[in-house]
């Protein structure tokens, strides 16, 4: 096969971030019935994973206070994982009791973002989710933690990569399956994405390893493919790219799924996902949030009238 | 590509800020008949109106031997021809067959050697044809052989639809590295796939070293409308720079050519580096 022949991963895990990650930063309220439809419609197209929803206040983030009722109004397919994020104990405990099965937990590779987004220091944040990660260690939940500002911070602006390798260390180690890096201001490269996940897998084994690119400067792909040639396996996206980018205002966010699997489809790697179901499901939410897409694929293809 | 037709001073204008951004080679126009093409109708008063700064290259395209003698006339010092990997595309775009457009262009080439004018070759659909579909790496090869056999001292290979990916790339570089020695390469990626920057990537990885790019990402894409076309020269430069990589490119005066254009033309712009940019 293509993809075994030039020391690429066979297959790539989609990790889906649009109904959270992606719906917390848009604008528009979507009532709970359209986002249950939108998740519904998501776990038809082969996505591995998707997470749902926040439980964190209402007060914080008005888009994610049904947490409850999504959670408990989605279908659940086989075979798909529904992890929602827990930012703290209380959370944690509404998320199994609505039934939740899997949780995320973030730390951050800067201390002014810590400070502006969650009032503490890394450390102090890390000591909080550890808690949280107990708890879920008592009742064989997995959690996956995010590392933010992996490539760069809009307070500190150059990150070092042994501050995103020490935070992703301690995360792994408290118990998280998985460490997804995020480069929350997409201000990332090939250059800077590669030396960042050196630092990292010194620390952390290469399958614990996901990345979570945004796409404002446009390098999301780009940083993408750098990350899967060094045998990364695991990436995050959102589909018709949902989720502007809060430090830069117009700009975009979080890199559009259906292009992601389009280039993955190219390089001869499996992802399991269906691209036009993808495609169909961000048409419909891009109709419920009256918005246009950021995805290139889906602009493409609709508007040739033929999918590619 | 764009629909409305850009006033000459503006062409002149834009042209002139590109030269002072440390771009070396611009494209600065076509000397198509202005039937086909009424957006360069003036390439004439294009070509003597600009300031040429030295060190740059200002080739223009030449679609055939009356267009080359006119260009020379206007004072252009180096051309561009073009040529495609797909039958279909040839026949559909100028009514002939690959071979026969080849023949076309021998003329010009004859005529530029004479005049010790260098020559540019394109080849148009490597990575897929609107109307073929896939399209042969070993297609590409042959057509990028005879243009570089003919006598162009550079091969841009052009992905026209922009539906290629890491992949096809990769597999269409190593065909024709296999005819053509990979400094004679250049690669000219569209985004309509948001696929760009990615393929650009590993071509830079196979040792090219010639990248197309179109500031503000000016250029949509004929055969899927409302798409995007060409790849921003500022998105390429910000990647460039941040492996690390020397252009001679001032970011910062490209974004703000980019910003003159997009606003002389009253559109966005397609680049995401200022689309971010310009909010922080």
């Amino acid at each position: 096969q293509e993809s075994e022949a030039s020391g690429l991963p066979e297959y790539v895990k989609i990790v889906e971030v649009g109904p959270r990650d992606g719906l917390q930063n848009e604008k528009v309220i979507v009532p709970t019935d359209t986002k249950i439809e939108f998740i519904n419609r998501l776990s038809k197209t082969g996505l591995p994973a998707i997470e749902v929803t926040s439980f964190v206040s209402s007060k914080w983030v008005p888009q994610m206070a049904d947490h409850n009722e999504v959670l408990r109004g989605i279908e659940r397919h086989p075979g798909v994982q529904y992890p929602v994020l827990t930012p703290n104990l209380q959370g944690f405990h509404s998320a199994i009791a609505a039934g939740a099965t899997e949780v995320s937990i973030f730390g951050a590779a800067s201390e002014s973002f810590s400070k502006m987004n969650i009032n503490c220091s890394i450390e102090e944040s890390i000591e909080k989710f550890e808690e949280v990660v107990k708890s879920a260690r008592n009742m064989n939940i997995p959690v996956r933690g995010y590392v933010s500002c992996a490539l760069g911070c809009p307070y500190e602006g150059n990150i070092i990569p042994a501050k995103v390798a020490e935070v992703s260390k301690r995360l792994y180690g408290m118990g998280c399956y998985e460490i997804s890096l995020g480069d929350t201001i997409g201000v990332g490269t090939p250059g800077s994405m590669k030396r960042m996940l050196e630092a990292v897998m010194k620390e952390i084994p290469l399958s614990a390893l996901a990345v979570h690119c945004h796409d404002t400067y446009g390098q999301a792909l780009a940083n993408i493919l750098t990350a899967i040639q060094m045998g990364v396996a695991v990436v995050d996206s959102s589909v018709s790219g949902l989720g502007g980018c809060p430090y830069a205002k117009g700009a975009t966010g979080n890199v559009a799924t259906e292009d992601v699997v389009y280039m993955l489809n190219g390089l001869g790697i499996n992802t399991g996902v269906n691209l036009y179901t993808v495609m169909e499901a961000g048409n419909f939410i891009c109709t419920a949030l009256n918005k246009k897409t950021n995805s290139k694929v889906a602009q493409a293809s609709f508007n040739t009238g033929t999918i590619n | 590509s764009s629909q409305t037709i850009v006033p000459t001073p503006v062409k002149i204008s834009l042209i002139n800020m590109l030269s002072e951004t440390g771009l070396s080679v611009i494209e600065a126009t076509s000397f198509v008949s202005p039937k086909w093409v009424p957006q360069m109708a003036d390439h004439t008063e294009v070509m003597q109106g600009i300031n040429r700064l030295p060190g740059v290259s200002y080739p223009v395209l030449t679609p055939n031997l009356r267009g080359f003698q006119a260009a020379v006339a206007a004072g252009a010092k180096e051309v561009s021809i073009f040529g495609a990997a797909s039958e279909l595309f040839t026949k559909k775009n100028i009514n002939c067959s690959i071979e026969e457009s080849l023949e076309r262009f021998e003329e010009v080439m004859g005529a530029a050697r004479a005049a010790d004018v260098p020559v540019r070759g394109y080849v148009s659909c490597v990575l897929g044809c609107p109307y073929e579909g896939k399209i042969s790496a070993a297609k590409v090869a042959e057509v990028s052989k005879k243009l570089y056999s003919m006598g162009c001292y550079e091969i841009s290979l052009g992905d026209t639809i922009g539906v290629g990916t890491p992949g096809s790339m990769r597999e269409m570089l190593t065909a024709v590295m296999k005819e053509l020695p990979v400094g004679a390469l250049a690669v000219h990626c569209h985004d309509t796939y948001g696929q760009a920057l990615a393929n650009i990537l590993v071509a830079l990885q196979m040792g090219v070293s010639v990248v197309d790019a179109s500031v503000a990402g000016l250029g949509g894409c004929p055969y899927a409308r409302g798409a995007a076309g060409n790849v921003a020269t500022e998105d390429l430069v910000y990647m460039l720079h941040g492996l690390g990589i020397h252009t001679g490119v001032d970011l910062q005066k490209l974004m703000d050519t980019g910003t003159f254009i997009c606003n002389a033309l009253n559109r966005q712009t397609n680049s995401k580096v200022s689309q971010a940019s310009c909010r922080l």
